[in-house]
């Protein structure tokens, strides 16, 4: 057999493969089930406004408060991984081995419940706030690791340009270094950023007040008081309407970014 | 003691300098200086020490011990201000080391603005002026990237003559270039010299140590074997390491 034939013929398994798939896929489902459980419309209906005006609105703004608050406190960690001063490192390197290693749930568990019994303090914000401090710990922690890989990352001729032209290490920091490094993890910090929407999901286990439920916990209060489950099918659209157009944002950054490398 | 920098002492003197990288000693007592006005090109095999000398100047290495003395400032004392008296040493490096995420007037301005203070406006004119100097005037907007590495190494120079630096530091500026583009940035050297910057260049380029040094020192094994007028170090060495070095280079 010539190659091309063998190549042709390959290409053809792959598609009839696919083609089978679908068939039976199509063919083994409900769709009568499907349709009245997950797209019912009279149930959608319901959802709105408030999936958007509450739950989108929280999942995007919880969002953002944790993944500045992961930065800062992420950039902190970073150089304290990096500084010349031996407790510094040790406490980042403890601080960043605990919180990646906890599963983020239990650790909006603890903020949220064993926190306030420990220390007899109310976080700001309630129940919402205390989850929120506890995924800006764990992005932190997450984050931190990324920022000092791409610190690290930016050649040792850039400080030495930098210091050779009299300006002192923090502004070296600031301008050459910094600016250099955040263009090198920008796709990583996009998957922490992706990662941080859908954890937003978690907060749930922190018992939330109506107003103040992200996508998540508002889908399953509807699902459990619709006794229908088109509410989950549209908060994963929601979560999609939030994620794919931030992806492309960053790609495009990213190639903007391109020509100052 | 004031850290006024003098004119009436040497621009740059070492005396007794060591530096070892864990055991291995690289510097190995070094004396050596660079009159105000001169042009000293510091030649020798790879791992003589010639870097790491030049790269001691302006304490990029820290030295083991000895002395190095910039302008009658004494660099390796504690309570010296280190990034006062780099404003005042101009260093190129043998990877450009341009800042890649701006572009070249920012490149220019940056240290300008940062460690000199000066105003934008002001710093801007200054880079203008540089980047004229070095042919390039055009090539303000453009970034790192766009240029060819001949071009980085010029922007690099009119960096460094930006900060209006006493003395300039070139660490091989032509190592990392194709042939072709050597010369547009030993042109640019040259003229540096004929307008009385004090240089020292630690090269492989013999013609330019010939044409334009005032004097080359010869460096191997972490010592200065020879040095003196070129003519007479690169023409009639006295010493049997130079001439066994000067035999496989020129």
């Amino acid at each position: 057999m010539k190659p091309t034939t063998r190549k042709r013929l390959f290409r053809g398994a792959l598609y009839a493969i696919f083609i089978i798939a679908v068939v039976v896929v199509a063919v083994l489902a409900d769709w009568e089930a499907i349709q009245s459980n997950f797209f019912d419309l009279d149930v959608a209906a319901e959802a709105f406004p408030g999936i958007i005006t509450t739950a989108a609105k929280n999942t995007v703004v919880y969002t953002a408060i944790a993944f500045v608050g992961g930065m800062i406190g992420g950039l902190i960690l970073a150089l304290m991984k990096l500084s010349p001063v031996g407790p510094y490192r040790w406490l980042a390197t403890a601080y960043i081995e605990l919180f990646r290693g906890l599963p983020a749930l239990l650790v909006i568990f603890g903020f949220a419940f064993a926190v306030p019994i420990a220390f007899q303090w109310r976080p700001p914000g309630g129940s919402a706030g205390a989850g929120l401090i506890a995924l800006i710990v764990v992005a932190a922690a997450y984050i931190a690791e990324t920022i000092r890989a791409g610190i690290e990352a930016v050649p040792k001729g850039q400080v030495e340009a930098a210091r050779s032209l009299g300006m002192r290490p923090s502004w070296t920091l600031v301008s050459v270094v910094l600016p250099q490094a955040f263009r090198i993890i920008t796709p990583p910090l996009t998957n922490e950023l992706v990662i941080l929407i859908k954890d937003t999901s978690l907060l749930f286990i922190a018992g939330m007040a109506l107003g103040d439920r992200e996508l998540t916990t508002f889908a399953r209060d509807s699902v459990s008081s619709q006794a229908n489950a088109t509410p989950l099918v549209l908060a994963a659209l929601m979560y999609l309407v939030i994620t794919l157009p931030l992806t492309q944002l960053v790609a495009k950054l990213e190639r903007h970014n391109k020509r100052g490398r | 003691m004031a850290a006024t920098p003098r004119t009436d002492v040497p621009a740059i003197e070492v005396r007794d300098l060591h530096k070892s990288f864990g055991d291995n000693e690289v510097l190995k007592g070094i004396d050596f200086h660079v009159d105000q006005g001169e042009v000293v090109c510091v030649i020798g095999p790879s791992g003589s020490g010639k870097s790491t000398l030049l790269r001691c100047v302006n304490r990029l290495e820290e030295p083991t011990s000895g002395t190095i003395i910039v302008e009658g400032v004494d660099i390796t004392d504690e309570d010296t201000d280190l990034d006062k008296v780099r404003t005042r040493i101009g260093m190129v490096f043998q990877q450009f080391n341009l800042f890649p995420h701006l572009n070249v007037l920012r490149n220019l301005t940056l240290a300008q603005i940062r460690a000199k203070k000066r105003g934008r406006a002001e710093a801007e004119e200054i880079a203008r002026r540089n980047l004229a100097k070095v042919g390039l005037a055009e090539k303000a907007d453009a970034f790192p990237s766009q240029l060819s590495g001949g071009q980085q190494q010029r922007v690099a120079i009119a960096r460094a003559l930006s900060m209006d630096p006493d003395m300039m530091l070139f660490d091989e500026p032509t190592s990392a270039l194709d042939p072709e583009l050597v010369g547009d940035v030993l042109d640019v050297m040259k003229q540096l010299a004929r307008d009385g910057m004090t240089m020292m260049v630690v090269t492989h380029e013999m013609g330019f140590a010939r044409e334009v040094g005032d004097r080359v020192v010869f460096m191997d094994g972490g010592v200065v074997v020879e040095q003196g007028k070129p003519e007479d170090v690169l023409g009639n060495p006295q010493h049997e390491r130079t001439q066994g070095f000067l035999s496989k280079v020129l």
